[in-house]
């Protein structure tokens, strides 16, 4: 088991990676932390003067810390509302108690969210693909995993590209919004007020629903 | 007097801090609020961008910046923050004047937009309105009835023959009266083909058209086959040009314009040129097949397997972005007789003005082709293809003058079988590679007209190699089966 700065650690190499390309990470004044030694002991990263690398063997693990605490975002917005300007700090304790087995029921929960509440992208678990549908707990769901006839509040939007989002927005489906399922085949159709709407799947899974 | 109403909303204070910021930048006169062109700004319009890059050369870069600031300060993208701003304004109108019955029970209109948007009940719906708004209003009464009363009685008893005398006591050359009224000429096809030929099938077409379209089917349609669409790279949306097509492809063609994106327009426009027949050339096509079962489900089933396998490959090939499918589905209402009456007149109305000119002067291509021999000679050239394919030789004008107007030369087609030389896989071929062949002349200036030159161009060469090769196919393969149908 990693400890808890170790595995901040591997975050901050993997933020890194996403935000510059590979770089090799600058210590700082941290340069005598156990916490890396016992990185470079497991074979996660390489340590020459002043700077660490994060190394192949390192990476899903790293991914795996980066998941946690991107889920743990998503945890406090979703469900305890949160406020976002605060999440940060709360998150950081809280994603080192979602360890195995629990990561990933949160993360069915919370309808296998893809990008964090900052718009980041959440790496994907096992659970993710397999798409294994726990029906305990189901709190959070893409609009394309509802039941017809299911009920919920518009969360969030999440979509790659702006355009699409403003299509959703066009239609109405804004965060706040009552929406119910009306049918899933062969096209998701649902309703918003008192209007119908018919969209692609593609469009369906950027809608999320905190279930009612 | 509007203006004094007309009330702001109010955004959260960044965005307001943003928008009177770009507002103080932007100095030019645009028709509208700088604040309406600042709000646009802030969600990324193109065309507005566009706008004041062009009418604010010197601030564009400062106004650049400002919009690059408001988008750092939130996390979401700025027409998200916008939409939610003013869908809780919405919400806050809303509230305080609406009340909302629960309703429980379903009504007759929902039961019957359920049973139309359920893939298994939805299909028979789709082929009872195309088989009574097609084929037995459109073509049967359209096509049949209609077109036999003015082609044959206005036209052919009345309007030619007075203007044949007319013209040719008024001008005394033989060239100018074959321009005129001859057998090709102006008066006797070209507007005798768009007034008695076109005007009625059009009509009923536009007619039964705005009877669908009012009763809010067409986004229901659009729903339904929406997943089988994206195989061929379009989206639900496009079944409203590709249906229209089945009226007249020149038309839709134009229609395809309300298309997203660069790519669906391509790619339907290449699909209504080569696979959707017209609502005349269908008519004469039935005619032809007519106590043939067999071979109408042949030319059916290839037709329809050219729709999704060219469609498919042309997705393939065409780069851009994937389309994506949102629409509203509005209520079924019953439609306004008024209503429908206007929407067809005006509809008509535009058709006919762009689409006119375009037959006048195929009438004067035809012309052309006639006295400097060209037509004599493509007609040879086309011989060996329509030989290839295991068509008589004769076959060849019919073709060449399907060019002119697609119905037409299902109609040579026709003039063949009732002189009794083509056998039932001959006239399935011919069927087959005529419905595929080139598009009419106004089609085609209306692909170069759409799409530009070189994919005008480079469509026509593809279809034109395509068309026979696929006939030739059908006949090797009837062959090799030993089928005659």
């Amino acid at each position: 088991m990693l400890s808890e700065r170790a595995e901040e650690i591997l975050e901050a190499l993997w933020i890194q990676m996403e935000d510059q390309g590979k770089k090799p990470l600058d210590l700082g004044p941290s340069r005598d932390d156990p916490a890396i030694d016992e990185l470079v002991k497991l074979g996660y990263i390489r340590k020459d003067v002043g700077h660490i690398h994060l190394l192949e063997k390192g990476k899903s693990r790293a991914a795996g810390c980066v998941r946690r605490h991107r889920l743990a975002e998503r945890l406090l917005v979703d469900v305890f509302d949160v406020k976002k300007k605060i999440i940060d700090e709360v998150s950081c304790k809280f994603e080192h108690l979602l360890h195995e087995g629990l990561e990933d029921s949160v993360c069915a929960m919370l309808g296998h969210p893809t990008v964090c509440p900052h718009g980041k992208i959440i790496p994907a678990g096992k659970c993710c693909a397999a798409k294994e549908d726990r029906r305990l707990l189901k709190f959070m769901s893409p609009l394309s995993d509802m039941k017809v006839k299911e009920k919920g509040k518009i969360a969030y939007l999440q979509a790659k590209e702006s355009s699409k989002m403003q299509k959703l927005i066009s239609i109405g489906a804004i965060p706040g919004t009552t929406i119910t399922l009306l049918q899933r085949f062969p096209s998701y159709v649902f309703q918003i007020g008192q209007s119908h709407f018919a969209v692609d799947k593609e469009l369906a899974s950027s809608i999320y629903v905190r279930l009612l | 007097m509007l203006r004094d109403f007309a009330k702001r909303i109010g955004y959260e204070s960044p965005v307001e801090v943003y928008l009177s910021r770009i507002e103080s930048l932007l100095l030019s006169d645009y028709k509208i609020s700088r604040r309406a062109i600042a709000i646009l700004l802030l969600q990324e319009d193109k065309e507005i961008l566009d706008i004041v890059k062009e009418k604010e050369k010197e601030r564009i870069d400062l106004i650049s910046e400002v919009i690059g600031e408001a988008k750092g300060h939130f996390h979401e993208p700025l027409a998200y923050i916008i939409g939610l701003c003013r869908q809780k304004e919405v919400s806050r109108i809303c509230g305080s004047v609406m009340t909302f019955k629960e309703v429980r029970k379903i009504s007759f209109r929902e039961h019957l937009s359920r049973i139309m948007m359920n893939p298994f009940t939805g299909a028979p719906i789709l082929l009872a309105v195309l088989y009574y708004g097609l084929y037995k209003f459109v073509g049967t009464f359209g096509a049949g009835v209609l077109v036999n009363f003015l082609e044959n009685k206005v036209f052919g008893d009345y309007v030619n023959p007075f203007m044949i005398n007319f013209v040719n006591s008024v001008i005394p050359f033989k060239l100018l009266q074959d321009l005129l009224v001859g057998e090709y000429g102006i008066i006797t096809l070209g507007f005798r083909y768009a007034f008695a030929i076109i005007l009625p099938i059009v009509a009923t077409f536009f007619f039964a058209f705005a009877v669908v379209e009012d009763t809010g089917y067409l986004p229901r349609l659009a729903m339904l086959v929406d997943r089988l669409f994206k195989k061929i790279g379009l989206s639900g949306r496009a079944v409203i040009p590709l249906v229209l097509g089945f009226g007249c492809d020149t038309m839709a063609t134009m229609v395809t314009r309300t298309l997203p994106t660069k790519r669906e327009r391509i790619i339907a426009t290449l699909l209504l040129a080569l696979a959707i027949p017209c609502s005349a050339q269908m008519g004469v096509i039935l005619a032809l097949l007519e106590g043939r079962p067999l071979g109408l489900l042949v030319w059916l089933g290839a037709i329809f397997f050219v729709f999704l396998i060219v469609g498919f490959l042309a997705s393939k090939i065409m780069p851009g972005e994937l389309p994506s499918f949102y629409m509203e589905i509005p209520p079924l209402r019953f439609p306004q007789f008024s209503n429908i009456v206007r929407k067809t007149l005006s509809r008509l109305n535009w058709y006919f003005w762009e689409i006119l000119p375009l037959f006048l002067l195929a009438s004067i291509l035809i012309w052309l082709g006639q006295i400097t021999g060209i037509f004599s000679f493509l007609v040879t050239i086309l011989e060996y293809p329509i030989r290839w394919i295991g068509l008589p030789s004769e076959a060849a004008v019919a073709f060449l003058f399907g060019f002119f107007r697609r119905d037409y030369g299902a109609a040579g087609l026709y003039d063949l079988k009732k002189a009794g030389l083509l056998s039932g896989n001959q006239l399935v071929i011919g069927c087959i590679t005529l419905t595929l062949f080139l598009p009419c002349v106004a089609q085609l200036l209306m692909n170069v007209k759409e799409r530009g030159i070189r994919m005008g161009i480079a469509m026509s060469v593809f279809i034109l190699f395509f068309s026979f090769s696929v006939g030739y196919l059908v006949n090797f393969v009837l062959t090799l089966l030993g089928v005659s149908l």
